[in-house]
């Protein structure tokens, strides 16, 4: 999130799309009601359902799922056309007024395609989406937003073709309906009111999931919304942690604290690395402080400057080494071993089936977890036979949350602390403990008897062991040497001491100053991250000495944007920080220069990350610079928008396409119905630990899909029956919940069904059933790779 | 009978420093805490839900054995101040589920069912798992010829809900192996 989950209550207008508050994370929607009881503000769902959040709605529009750019570009078009935007602050803060090389074509003109593509390689080359630049290496820029090379006028003429009709015609959404979204929330493009979006995988899981919200962010950076009190684009992340884990970098694409993994085709030496990763202003212009501190904390006395900070220790990506490919590389017998901490792939993957066979062709398997989960068990599932399976496996026994110490961090970037409060079961132990066990014993087999390259494990900094304290330490960051700033092994205050001399070691910099010791405003000192500081300064909801905010316990990022182009705030009752003529003062550590005045020339760049200190409208991604209405890889209807079908982007895979396991892809005449995924208050993910507690598995026993009352009369399908749902990939059973929560669409004047069901089931546990994944398909956005579990096709019928 | 507010009673038994502490010493010496002739001891400490990421507070009860006996909302936390959904809830049947894993379990290729294997035993036989592989399929260089120190064959999946130091070792351990294939459900 850009904002945090209390700030929610500073809203004006709460627009809720992708995703489903009120039953996914229940207790933001005392936030969401707060803004509407005191403020007035109004609450708006757009969804293909009539979930639990459009139950508490002043608007719910209904939307066909995987059409989110669609209905963005109609609200983008609209604004623009209607002059709702903030014009002060669209001008100030964005793009918007950037010169756009001449040659840039948008799809409009090029039949769904930017300039620039390449068939072949199934990519773009950038180069006629970059800023024109004057003789001094400086972007061109036309303030009054007239030129028609503009980024602003560019945004207008793409999304001119989103007029309420298209709107209709391509999500389903009837225009009334549409207009009545856009009215509301577009009242928050006036200075003194902000609105927020909440949004989640709903938005994400899709072949265009990364452009859905750059949708989003280009909608709030429109309307003002960006840096305030109740404004902000609000991911709702899943997992009590995934923030954290995602902090930590346990994804192939990079290392704690977002900085790149090195590959093998763009950093071959140390050099090459700070040459590509750092750019030449903005704050990452500091990376190299950050990575080698990384550096440092990894491989201590053994990374120095000689060596180049044991850069080669680093494994570098060949390339793309995400979820489905790594599936994809099991099936293929590339991948032997298989290492899991409390993960549940063979209820949670894509083509589940698929990825399920993937697993039996394991070597072997380590999997820490606390149940006997369907990915424990995969070799004795109901449907294998167990003599084919040569997987060996350990199923190691963990503590849960509460029987170990940690942090963990809110979708807010929180980070709270909580205790040890429990014992954990029978030979259970914590996973640090785990690791720490299979490192030594890896270390002596490796001083022992050598092996390929032992050198990053043998040369480990591992000082820590599985104590607790020295791990956070580590996190944070400390001294490596004594220096004028700070003794060896003293923790950093925070990551602007760190350097990229090898005097300093930070295993995430983003979290430094998380467990340096802090007030709690109540007269107590501890680790930042375990106070429970109760005062809130100005009433925004901030709690500043609750727990700690990274970065540095800001609570609202880019928050320069709270106050206008004088330093003011550009309503009082949303007044987070400001300029009070010396420095930046208030609510909120700023996320500015505290001392950078009027007087200087970047007193009006916000966006500190960015080269140019500019939000983006206008920003480079595989699929183009801005976001394009293509449909779902299995869609019902031809793209509306423009003759090219689908993201020209994304990869589309082909194992065993044609076999009954197989990545197979089904079209509208064998598959008419779309379908989509979502999950409910009572479990929680792939089911581990909710469909083997009681309380939760009486609640919500079984799979169920719910059918529109027409569907279900055109199929002679009874509320209560057994169905089966059909996909290219493999058919379920489930039990038929005949709903009004879903209504047919009418998709360019055809009647189309849309039905959807909970992903939680598996075989094992005490609320059982069959997967909702045996159904999705195996293809991934064109940025992130994240699955389109969204939006695919299915058929149904009676059993 | 003494009146005393749920905020005041949970500074007094130490909530404030996140420690299972059992009511004692001073303030019930000074008739401050109401003791009542309890057939179970148990101390109270404020921890988060494991669930979702709105990170809301618990308070969690647990006895002397280190059971988990109750859960309610915390009111310090600012998220929920004391709310809780169903799954919070119902944490404690996480704690004390009778399908908790409580052994290392071993399944040989090919078998049909589980044995039980001790720490000691387990450590060894993963260790020689992921060093065999690790050594079998360890590139140095690329066809390009540069250094790359990396194995494929060998992947890392999880975990969103282990907590940022567990996720911290993890990573550190798994990169300095040389892995590449490295994800999670922030992936899916």
């Amino acid at each position: 999130m850009t904002n945090h989950w209390i700030d929610i209550k500073n809203s004006d207008c709460i627009l809720v799309i992708g995703s489903n508050p009120a039953e996914n994370h229940p207790a933001s929607m005392l936030w969401v009601n707060k803004a509407r009881d005191e403020r007035g503000a109004k609450l708006i769902v757009v969804d293909p359902r009539f979930n639990r959040s459009a139950a508490k709605a002043d608007i719910y529009a209904p939307l066909r799922s995987g059409t989110d750019i669609a209905f963005i570009g109609g609200m983008v078009n609209y604004i623009l056309e209607n002059k709702l935007y903030h014009e002060e602050y669209v001008a100030n803060f964005t793009n918007a007024s950037f010169l756009v090389n001449p040659d840039y074509k948008g799809p409009a003109e090029l039949e769904g395609y930017f300039s620039g593509y390449n068939a072949e390689t199934r990519s773009y080359d950038r180069s006629t989406w970059a800023y024109q630049k004057d003789a001094d290496g400086n972007i061109k820029r036309d303030p009054t937003l007239q030129d028609p090379q503009c980024v602003f006028q560019l945004l207008k003429k793409h999304y001119s073709r989103h007029t309420p009709d298209i709107v209709e015609r391509v999500c389903g959404t009837p225009k009334e309906k549409f207009l009545e979204v856009v009215d509301t929330f577009a009242a928050t493009g006036a200075p003194d009111k902000t609105g927020t979006i909440m949004y989640a995988m709903g938005t994400t899981q899709h072949t265009v999931g990364s452009q859905n919200v750059r949708s989003y962010a280009i909608l709030q950076l429109l309307l003002g919304n960006i840096g305030r009190p109740g404004g902000g684009v609000n991911a709702l992340r899943g997992e009590s942690n995934v923030q954290g884990s995602t902090d930590m970098a346990v994804l192939f694409h990079i290392i704690p604290a977002y900085m790149n993994t090195p590959s093998a085709a763009n950093h071959p030496t140390f050099q090459d690395y700070l040459e590509k990763e750092t750019p030449p202003s903005g704050y990452w212009k500091n990376k190299p402080k950050f990575f080698v501190s990384l550096l440092k904390a990894w491989w201590g006395d053994h990374a120095t400057a000689d060596n180049d900070f044991a850069y080669d220790y680093l494994s570098k990506i060949a390339g793309n080494h995400s979820w489905i490919s790594i599936f994809e590389d099991m099936y293929a017998g590339k991948v032997k071993g298989l290492w899991i901490m409390g993960q549940n792939p063979a209820v949670s993957g894509p083509n589940v089936r698929f990825e399920r066979k993937a697993l039996e062709k394991l070597e072997w398997m380590v999997i820490q977890e606390l149940v006997e989960t369907e990915s424990v068990a995969f070799w004795k599932a109901p449907d294998v036979n167990p003599a084919d399976i040569k997987t060996e496996v350990f199923a190691l026994p963990a503590s849960d949350a509460m029987e170990k110490q940690g942090t963990i961090v809110t979708s807010g970037r929180l980070i709270q602390y909580r205790p040890k409060v429990a014992e954990p079961p029978g030979e259970a132990r914590e996973d640090i403990w785990m690791m720490d066990a299979i490192y030594q014993e890896l270390k002596r087999l490796y001083e022992a008897e050598g092996g390929a390259f032992p050198d990053p494990i043998v040369h480990l900094n591992w000082w820590h062991g599985a104590d607790f304290e020295k791990i956070c330490q580590e996190i944070n960051g400390y001294w490596a040497a004594d220096t004028d700033e700070g003794k060896k092994g003293e923790m950093v205050v925070n990551f602007t001491k760190l350097k990229d001399d090898g005097t300093t070691a930070c295993g995430n910099w983003i979290y430094s100053g998380y467990w340096y010791p802090a007030p709690d405003g109540e007269g107590n000192i501890m680790s930042a991250s375990k106070r429970r500081g109760q005062k809130d300064p100005g009433g925004l909801g901030v709690y500043p000495y609750w727990g700690f905010s990274w970065p540095v316990n800001r609570r609202i990022i880019y928050n320069r944007c709270s106050a206008d182009s004088n330093g003011n705030p550009w309503s009082p009752d949303k007044a987070l920080i400001w300029w009070d003529g010396e420095k930046w003062t208030g609510y909120d550590v700023p996320d500015f220069g505290k001392t950078v005045g009027p007087d200087q020339p970047n007193f009006n760049d916000p966006f500190i990350m960015k080269t140019d200190g500019k939000s983006w409208i206008w920003a480079g991604l595989n699929e183009g610079p801005l976001p394009e209405h293509y449909e779902p890889v299995e869609s019902p209807t031809k793209n509306l928008l423009s003759p090219l079908q689908n993201n020209p982007a994304i990869k589309l895979w082909d194992t065993a396409s044609g076999q009954d396991i197989g990545d197979n892809v089904g079209t509208p005449d064998q598959y008419p119905i779309v379908c989509t995924t979502y999950r409910l208050v009572e479990h929680w993910q792939a089911g581990g630990m909710s469909r083997w507690l009681g309380w939760l598995a009486e609640a919500q026993p079984e799979t169920f899909v719910e059918i529109s009352e027409e569907l279900a009369e055109e199929k002679g399908i009874k509320n209560g029956e057994k169905v089966i749902i059909k996909s290219a990939r493999g058919n379920i059973q489930a039990v038929a919940l005949v709903t009004a929560r879903f209504r047919p669409m009418t998709i360019d004047g055809r009647k189309v069904h849309h039905i959807g069901l909970p992903w939680h089931y598996g075989w094992g546990g005490l609320a059982k059933g069959d997967s909702a994944n045996v159904l999705t398909p195996h293809v991934g956005d064109a940025n992130t790779m994240i699955p389109e579990y969204k939006a695919f096709l299915v058929d149904i019928e009676k059993t | 009978m003494t009146q005393i507010t749920r905020r005041d009673f949970l500074k007094l038994t130490g909530v404030a420093t996140g420690g299972l502490l059992l009511p004692a010493g001073a303030a019930v010496a000074a008739g401050e805490i109401p003791v009542f002739a309890l057939h179970k001891r148990i101390g109270e400490a404020a921890s988060i839900c494991p669930y979702c990421s709105v990170g809301c507070g618990l308070i969690l009860a647990a006895d002397k054995d280190g059971h988990v006996i109750n859960v309610e909302g915390d009111p310090e936390n600012p998220h929920n101040r004391g709310a809780l959904d169903p799954k919070s809830i119902a944490v404690r049947q996480l704690a004390n589920s009778p399908f908790r894993l409580r052994k290392i379990l071993h399944r040989a290729p090919g078998a049909e069912d589980w044995t039980e294997m001790s720490w000691e035993e387990a450590i060894p036989k993963m260790a020689r798992r992921i060093k065999d592989t690790r050594d079998a399929t360890f590139e140095t260089t690329d066809a390009n010829g540069v250094r790359v120190n990396r194995t494929q064959g060998i992947a890392f999946l999880g975990g969103a809900a282990n907590n940022n130091e567990d996720c911290y070792v993890a990573i550190k351990l798994v990169r300095a192996l040389g892995l590449v294939n490295i994800e999670h459900q922030a992936r899916i």
